[in-house]
């Protein structure tokens, strides 16, 4: 669903700091429950071609509950707070939790677009906790594609549109390549928790134990299959009818014609010709947007469920090794 | 390897820390104000019956210098105003300063945050690695001296532990990865390199258990018990189970994740197709 940065993207690469990695999965971590989501803005700096996130702050969820909660009023609190300290408050993305890898939503084409259009190289970064729990980080950049910027500019979200723009559901969100690069001091950091840290090394990437994860992914894609399939019946029914009403306006028109025929011959004067478009109202179109997102999420899906079988291929055959040299 | 002040009699709370606080600590020492010297901030957490857990840190303009100290107090109780909107459960628990020694300057901040915590905890780290290390303490005040006529403050220090969740220790594992990176930097990889990347740790450790037991066999080394028992412990950690069964286990499993990757390309390819058909 994503195709690499091209060539004349503003990003190339993202650069992002250990503590933004930290601070994240520690958001989640505590506030963060089972489908819900958790989201927080990312800050730093733009040098070359390069995006470099330096620090992020969380945002509260459960905004309902609170009435006089302000969003943007707390945005500002917090970015003016931090400039006190000499962190960089320049907004470049923000970053989302996702559960089982689906966050091709409506809401996030939104965000990202009100993102991108007021700061040109901003990203969303996809952090998966539960992908992460099974052994290695999951953090992914995306932004929207050029062409997909003009369509949500023109908010043109009709078959038409789309189609003029020659939009598939891959050629959505583009992926950068996210670097972690850490300042010599958190490096010395690091040596200091090796040392004096006993956590030992849990393995979770070689466990063989697999049916959960992808009970619940393709319980996922299912649905997401399901809806798409209503949809795709929702497009069928809509150009049945249009095929049927080009055909009874074509079938009035010609007995028009052949009364008017038969008028003149009879010397009546004709009838007065009606506005057709009137008289058969067009079928109201289906909305496109919803199904390229649908497409567009079982992309990620199945591309997910590939990555997780592809390890767990090699794991069972790790394992087969193991049981070849005992037995 | 272990500093005298560790082996001290320790009363009170012991001190959870998870490493983002120190990565948050160790950005703001880098961040700060030209001609300071040291930055202070205030820690949040939760306090359980015998331990303090801190979860959470901001820093706190401060101005410090020979006769005296000013703190923004207003601006660390807005921060903590809006921490609590995020996180309801964290409070203050006390503060931090980076710099190796306890000032009187401490003792002044240690009092104004007496008043926002029940006593509250003084965390220093060394980020000028003083004595080539990066020292993490932490210390809580105590009365001392006679009652009614000169009394003063001793910061006592207490145990230290780090603790991380099971996702903090897979980010700080990465994080540690990218110190060896030349040029300090790394990307991340992805499926398939992941389960090679720590199977290739696995046959490390493999290796270095197996030079400890060549070494011992040969009676270079002493052998020691309680390592033969881990020993014995891993071996026997690899089920025996016999190779008809192992056989149709590893088949089945196989097939359930072949027959996975062959729906999941046939989706793809059908919602492309779908997609030419009805859009393009």
């Amino acid at each position: 669903m994503a195709s690499r940065a091209t060539l004349d993207s503003p990003v190339k690469q993202i650069q992002i700091e250990g503590l933004v990695v930290l601070k994240m999965i520690k958001h989640y971590q505590e506030e963060g429950q089972g489908t819900e989501v958790v989201q927080g803005v990312l800050l730093g700096l733009v040098v070359e071609d390069r995006l470099e996130i330096t620090n992020c702050f969380p945002f509260p969820q459960h905004t309902e509950d609170d009435a006089d909660f302000d969003e943007v009023q707390y945005q500002m609190e917090m970015m003016r707070s931090l400039r006190h300290v000499n962190i960089d408050h320049l907004h470049v993305g923000w970053y989302q939790s996702t559960y089982y890898g689906s966050f091709v939503s409506r809401a996030l084409l939104d965000s990202q677009f009100s993102y991108q259009h007021a700061i040109e190289e901003s990203v969303v970064l996809i952090y998966d906790p539960i992908k992460t729990a099974q052994g290695s980080l999951s953090l992914k950049a995306y932004r929207l594609t050029p062409k997909l910027m003009e369509i949500c500019k023109e908010k043109d979200f009709s078959a038409e549109g789309l189609k003029k723009a020659m939009i598939g559901f891959e050629h959505m969100f583009e992926e950068v390549p996210i670097v972690i690069k850490n300042s010599h001091l958190i490096n010395v950091l690091m040596w200091e928790l090796e040392e004096k840290s006993t956590v030992a090394d849990k393995h979770e990437l070689l466990n063989l134990s697999s049916s959960n994860h992808l009970e619940k992914s393709l319980q996922l894609l299912m649905d997401r299959v399901d809806d798409m399939s209503q949809d795709i019946v929702k497009y069928n029914t809509y150009s049945r009818n249009l095929s049927k009403q080009q055909q009874q306006k074509h079938q009035y028109t010609q007995r028009r014609q052949q009364e008017n025929a038969q008028r003149q011959t009879r010397g009546e004067p004709p009838l007065p010709e009606e506005d057709i478009s009137k008289m058969f109202k067009p079928p109201q179109p289906p909305p496109r947007m919803d199904t390229l997102l649908i497409a567009g999420q079982i992309n990620n899906y199945c591309q997910n469920v590939k990555e997780f079988t592809s390890q767990n291929l090699g794991k069972l055959f790790l394992a087969e090794a193991l049981q070849g040299h005992n037995s | 390897r272990s500093s005298p002040f560790l082996k001290m009699a320790v009363h009170g709370p012991v001190v959870k820390i998870h490493p983002v606080v120190l990565a948050s600590i160790a950005d703001s020492y880098e961040r700060r104000n030209e001609g300071a010297s040291r930055v202070i901030g205030t820690l949040l957490g939760t306090v359980d019956k015998h331990s303090v857990e801190v979860t959470n840190c901001f820093s706190v303009p401060h101005n410090e210098s020979e006769d005296e100290v000013a703190v923004d107090m207003e601006f660390a109780k807005n921060m903590y105003e809006l921490h609590k909107k995020v996180s309801p459960t964290e409070v203050i628990i006390g503060w931090y300063a980076t710099g190796f020694d306890i000032t009187e300057h401490s003792v002044l901040i240690h009092e104004y945050y007496s008043r926002e915590a029940v006593n509250p905890i003084h965390l220093t780290v060394d980020t000028a690695l003083q004595s080539n290390k990066m020292n993490i303490r932490a210390y809580i005040s105590a009365q001392m001296g006679v009652p009614g006529k000169t009394v003063g403050v001793m910061f006592t220090p207490l145990t230290v532990k780090y603790i991380y969740y099971d996702t903090e220790r897979i980010g700080v594992g990465l994080l540690q990865r990218t110190r060896d990176a030349p040029n300090r930097a790394k990307g991340l990889t992805s499926d398939l390199c992941q389960v090679g990347g720590a199977a290739t740790r696995v046959q490390d450790m493999l290796t270095t258990v197996l030079a400890y037991i060549e070494e011992v066999l040969s009676g270079k080394v002493q052998a020691d018990n309680s390592v033969g028992r881990f020993l014995t412990d891993l071996v026997s950690k690899v089920p025996k189970i016999s190779a008809e069964d192992f056989e149709s286990m590893l088949n089945s499993n196989i097939n359930d994740l072949l027959m996975v990757t062959y729906l999941a390309n046939l989706t793809q390819a059908q919602i492309a197709l779908n997609e030419k058909l009805v859009i393009l």
